[in-house]
């Protein structure tokens, strides 16, 4: 029997700062809640500050800065602050998605967590009244001799799968890189695109007093009790004791929540609706109250719960998956509880709205919460960070690097090297088919994934993108590539890039260094989105990714969304004929700062790597402009941007893709002694193309001198280098490259010991 | 044709059944719910779709095999209709005995998503007569429990009596499944249950067309 005095007794007494530095409130954070609620906090009182101010949940060390981004435009519906943003891609059509990060969880439980990655940027896509049709990851893992790397991939891989496939929404595209600098802090950033009808799109906005608050979705467990804490603090070594705190997904009960919501939205239901994510009930209910300026009162003894004698604070804090929040329009519960009943989900009115402006809650008829909901958002702490400006790295010397006797050994080791081999050991794990309007996935290998818009000739281009190599080297460059990256890649299939989402990734804010970092980043990204017209449309930000003080490499993930008018109108990486010659689109600098060959080849890490390719923006959006229009007028057979490891390695994956052998030459310069830098330097704003000499022809290429660089055909991938008729040339066959391109991946994970 | 999709929580291939059906019957197929949903009299094939029914918990396709719909499918079988059962569907109808054997486990443990080459072993059935016999086609395949198991005697039975509609190409068995075996129909050849999806193989996305020949078999047939 449950000894409910007991329970209320512990609930209601009053805190001490010391409890308040148990839930992460530090102490001036203390002396502001005091100051606010006008007395000390009881215990439920505080737990539900400690996550309203959480990190995770506040974004009080971010939020100043991430106000720097652009987040309007024309086809912008909804930008940052709903659960997803929303942008118009005609047809009285909406497509609205989200990146969001699970690291913390994945690291200590791999499968659970990235499963309930996925689940839960699934429910923000849903919540606003889209049905979901696509799904990327972005996955950074420690470096691929750390004692944990294998298990990690594994496990997350699988858990991505096992959540994904089960619901039915296909994994189109994403990435997945090693670096020691992940060791201790893996990256599981997930992100879900969705599609709706513009006037069915549902907010958290929008409550109004009086109204019955409906709980949806599974029973409350005891699980993930303070994951938003968890996730706003430092690892320290021992950290899968927190194990506990990480929930447990399950996806056929997220189908059913799918298809249950999306029945009732094509309804006249619902007044404000919001996922139960990260602080669960307590963030759910007074986000839609802040957001509506309404009171909420609930009774928690109605809370379907998976346990017996689970208290007010558990049931507050509980991160329980596949659980949503609904305000209903007067006289709805019926029509709601029909529509739930027949999927077989709970659905209990455990609430109303007031006009008080307070969050009240009962337990055992006795209240144990009466606190003000405005401070708990709009009054959370908003730090300004102090921070130093990231330390500008000498100039990379190839000079002082001996050149390579064979550059197709290079080739074949950098196309093996755990960034660039292929990843089809993760994908093949992924159902990429299901829905029927995937058109390109990562099954090419292209630059981003293009699905269909059910029913019509249109189509979404979605990519995720990050160097995080660049980014350390100069946080503010870096951010601007990271974002040239994605317009590049949405470009490079044909693709009009409309909006952005982001997942920013860093260590603890609170050391000057990384906040350094965080701000130079934020800008950066913000110039590229701004002159790129690519605004920023919803994100997440995951700090204190750091163990025992060392943080990861900074991160921040984009995940880009772009538009295709008319479907005929495409190009992949995998096009390549017999013949066609391929083009190099932009002026390959031959930078070899940063790069992929600097890295790999060379062994080179930190400082030594020197800085990354400058982006140049206008040049940048004048050549994706000159790309699109190539592919929009059939003018190109192949399409691919140069990013990590250069001309050569860019143009190897469009031979393995199109299982034709190209032989080129880098785009030297007269006065080029040596080939690295035009074979392997990055740059930004760089395509290459395969093209028949007709459509070649037909290009109108004024200002934009393409340069010939090779010809497709053979089997083989020959780099010429030197001058004259007696330079060296290498050959590699594409047996041999695909053999090492495909190799790596599965011969490392199928290792034993 | 007539034609129906049933729907048990958790198929998630339903609406890419009614959009080929749609697509190539030229009718809309009608959607049973599990529950209290009625196969329409007169209704040539009823398509088992694939998916997670019941999260797969307990054993892939038990609870679903033991749903209310479950005695009109046996019902519609019994009068001799056609029935199509794709991936989870497939299981269903192994789970039901409408077809001998069982799926059990990929060999490599591993979920698998890809294009798959296929043999069509046996070209004289109502599913596989627009093929050529022996022919090779690819149609994807997305599962983690296709791996096709029956005693031996049961095997030989299916093989001699040609009721192996198509086997995986050689070399390329994606799930450890016996004798390379994708796909085997009922007694009457009226019941085919495979794990590949052709009714994502439809034309017009990455899925790629080699599916639609296994409905127009199906309608010369009806």
């Amino acid at each position: 029997m449950t000894d409910t005095a007991a329970i209320l007794a512990h609930l209601t007494a009053q805190q001490d700062p010391a409890s308040g530095v148990e839930h992460g409130i530090k102490a001036d954070e203390w002396e502001r809640l005091v100051n606010r609620l006008g007395r000390r906090p009881n215990l439920v009182e505080l737990g539900i500050y400690s996550v309203m101010w959480s990190e995770h949940c506040s974004y009080k060390s971010s939020r100043r800065h991430l106000a720097k981004f652009p987040t309007k435009g024309p086809r912008v519906i909804q930008g940052p602050g709903e659960n997803a943003g929303v942008i118009d891609i005609g047809d009285g059509q909406a497509a609205i998605f989200k990146m969001e990060s699970h690291n913390h969880p994945s690291y200590i439980e791999p499968y659970q967590g990235a499963a309930t990655g996925v689940g839960g940027i699934l429910r923000d896509v849903f919540t606003m009244g889209a049905r979901p049709i696509a799904l990327v990851n972005a996955l950074r893992f420690g470096d691929p001799s750390h004692p944990k790397t294998r298990q990690l991939v594994s496990g997350v891989v699988a858990g991505i799968g096992g959540y994904g496939n089960c619901v039915g929404v296909p994994t189109v595209a994403g990435e997945t890189q090693f670096d020691e600098g992940y060791n201790g802090n893996i990256l599981v950033n997930a992100m879900a695109v969705g599609l709706a009808d513009q006037d069915k799109i549902f907010y958290a906005r929008g409550a109004l007093p009086g109204l019955p608050i409906l709980y949806v979705g599974s029973k409350t467990g005891r699980d993930g009790i303070h994951g938003a804490t968890m996730a706003s603090a430092e690892f320290t070594e021992g950290e899968e004791d927190n194990r506990p705190t990480v929930q447990v997904g399950d996806p056929f009960t997220e189908k059913l929540l799918i298809e249950a919501c999306l029945e009732l939205m094509a309804t006249d239901a619902i007044q404000s609706i919001q996922d139960m994510g990260a602080a669960g009930l307590t963030s759910s209910s007074v986000e839609m109250a802040d957001k509506g300026g309404v009171g909420i009162e609930m009774d928690l003894d109605a809370v379907p719960q998976r346990e017996t004698g689970m208290t007010a604070y558990e049931i507050m804090l509980s991160e329980s998956q596949e659980r949503m929040l609904m305000i209903l329009k007067p006289g709805k519960e019926a029509v709601a509880k029909a529509i739930f009943d027949k999927w077989d989900l709970d659905a209990e009115v455990i609430g109303v709205t007031t006009t008080t402006g307070r969050l009240v809650l009962k337990q055992f008829g006795q209240v144990v919460c009466d606190i003000p909901v405005a401070p708990l958002g709009e009054d959370a702490p908003n730090y300004d960070r102090p921070w130093t400006e990231p330390v500008k790295r000498p100039a990379f010397d190839i000079a002082k690097h001996a050149e390579p006797k064979d550059y197709g050994a290079v080739l074949l080791k950098l196309m093996s090297s755990p960034d660039m081999a292929s990843k089809r050991w993760v994908w093949e794990q992924y159902d990429r088919h299901v829905m029927g309007d995937t058109i390109d996935s990562s099954q090419s290998g292209g630059d981003a994934a293009i699905v269909r818009v059910h029913g019509t000739n249109k189509a979404l281009a979605i990519c995720s993108d990050c160097n995080p190599h660049y980014v350390s080297a100069d946080p503010y460059e870096g951010g601007k590539q990271v974002v040239a990256e994605a317009y590049r890649n949405l470009s490079a299939v044909g693709a009009l890039p409309i909006a952005i989402t982001d997942n920013l990734n860093f260590g603890n804010p609170e050391k000057p260094a990384t906040m350094g970092q965080i701000v130079k980043a934020i800008e950066g990204m913000a110039e590229a989105c701004r002159a790129l017209d690519f605004p920023v449309v919803s994100g997440n930000v995951s700090l204190y990714n750091e163990t025992d003080g060392k943080a990861i490499p900074p991160t921040p993930v984009v995940g880009g969304v772009g538009l295709i008018d008319d479907l005929s109108k495409t190009a992949t990486l995998k096009g390549a004929r017999e013949g066609d010659a391929l083009i190099l689109i932009g002026e390959a600098t031959g930078h070899l700062g940063a790069s992929l060959y600097a890295r790999v080849w060379l062994g080179l890490k930190g400082d030594a790597l020197g800085p990354p390719p400058p982006v140049d923006l206008e040049t940048e959006k004048k050549n994706g402009t000159f790309i699109r229009s190539l592919i929009h007028k059939g003018l190109v057979n192949a399409v691919h941007d140069v990013s990590d490891g250069g001309i050569a390695c860019a143009a190897a994956e469009m031979a393995l893709a199109s299982g034709i052998g190209v032989r080129l030459v880098g785009n030297r310069e007269p006065e080029d002694t040596r080939d690295e830098a035009c074979l392997f330097g990055e740059a930004s704003a760089l395509y290459l193309v395969a093209a028949s000499e007709k459509q070649l022809k037909a290009w109108n290429s004024r200002g934009f001198m393409p340069g010939r660089l090779g010809v497709f055909g053979g089997d083989a991938v020959v780099l010429e280098t030197g001058w004259g008729q007696d330079a060296p040339e290498f050959a590699v066959p594409l047996s041999e490259l695909r053999a090492a391109y495909e190799g790596w991946l599965p011969g490392y994970m199928n290792a034993v010991g | 044709m007539k034609t129906a999709v049933i729907v048990f929580p958790g198929s998630n291939c339903d609406r890419d059944a009614h959009d080929a059906l749609k697509k190539l019957t030229g009718k809309p197929p009608a959607m049973v719910w599990h529950k209290d949903g009625v196969i329409p009299e007169g209704t040539d094939l009823v398509m088992v779709p694939g998916g997670f029914t019941y999260g797969d918990y307990l054993r892939c396709a038990a609870m679903a095999a033991n749903s209310p719909v479950i005695s009109q499918l046996r019902d519609h079988a019994a009068r001799g209709g056609y029935v199509l059962g794709a991936c989870n569907g497939f299981q269903i109808l192994t789970e039901m005995g409408l077809l001998p054997g069982a799926l059990i486990r990929n060999a490599s443990l591993h979920f698998v998503c890809r294009p798959q080459k296929l043999k069509v072993d046996s070209a004289n059935t109502a599913f596989t007569s627009a093929y050529a016999a022996g022919s090779e086609i690819i149609l994807p395949i997305a599962h983690a429990q296709g791996n096709y198991y029956a005693d031996t005697a049961t095997l030989d039975r299916l093989e001699g009596e040609g009721r192996v509609a198509f086997r995986y190409a050689a070399g390329e068995n994606p799930n450890g499944a016996a004798r390379d075996i994708a796909g085997v129909l009922s007694e009457n050849g009226r019941v085919l249950g495979l794990m590949p999806h052709p009714e994502r193989a439809v034309g017009g996305h990455e899925g790629g067309a080699d599916g639609v020949r296994l409905f127009e078999s199906l309608m010369a047939a009806a």
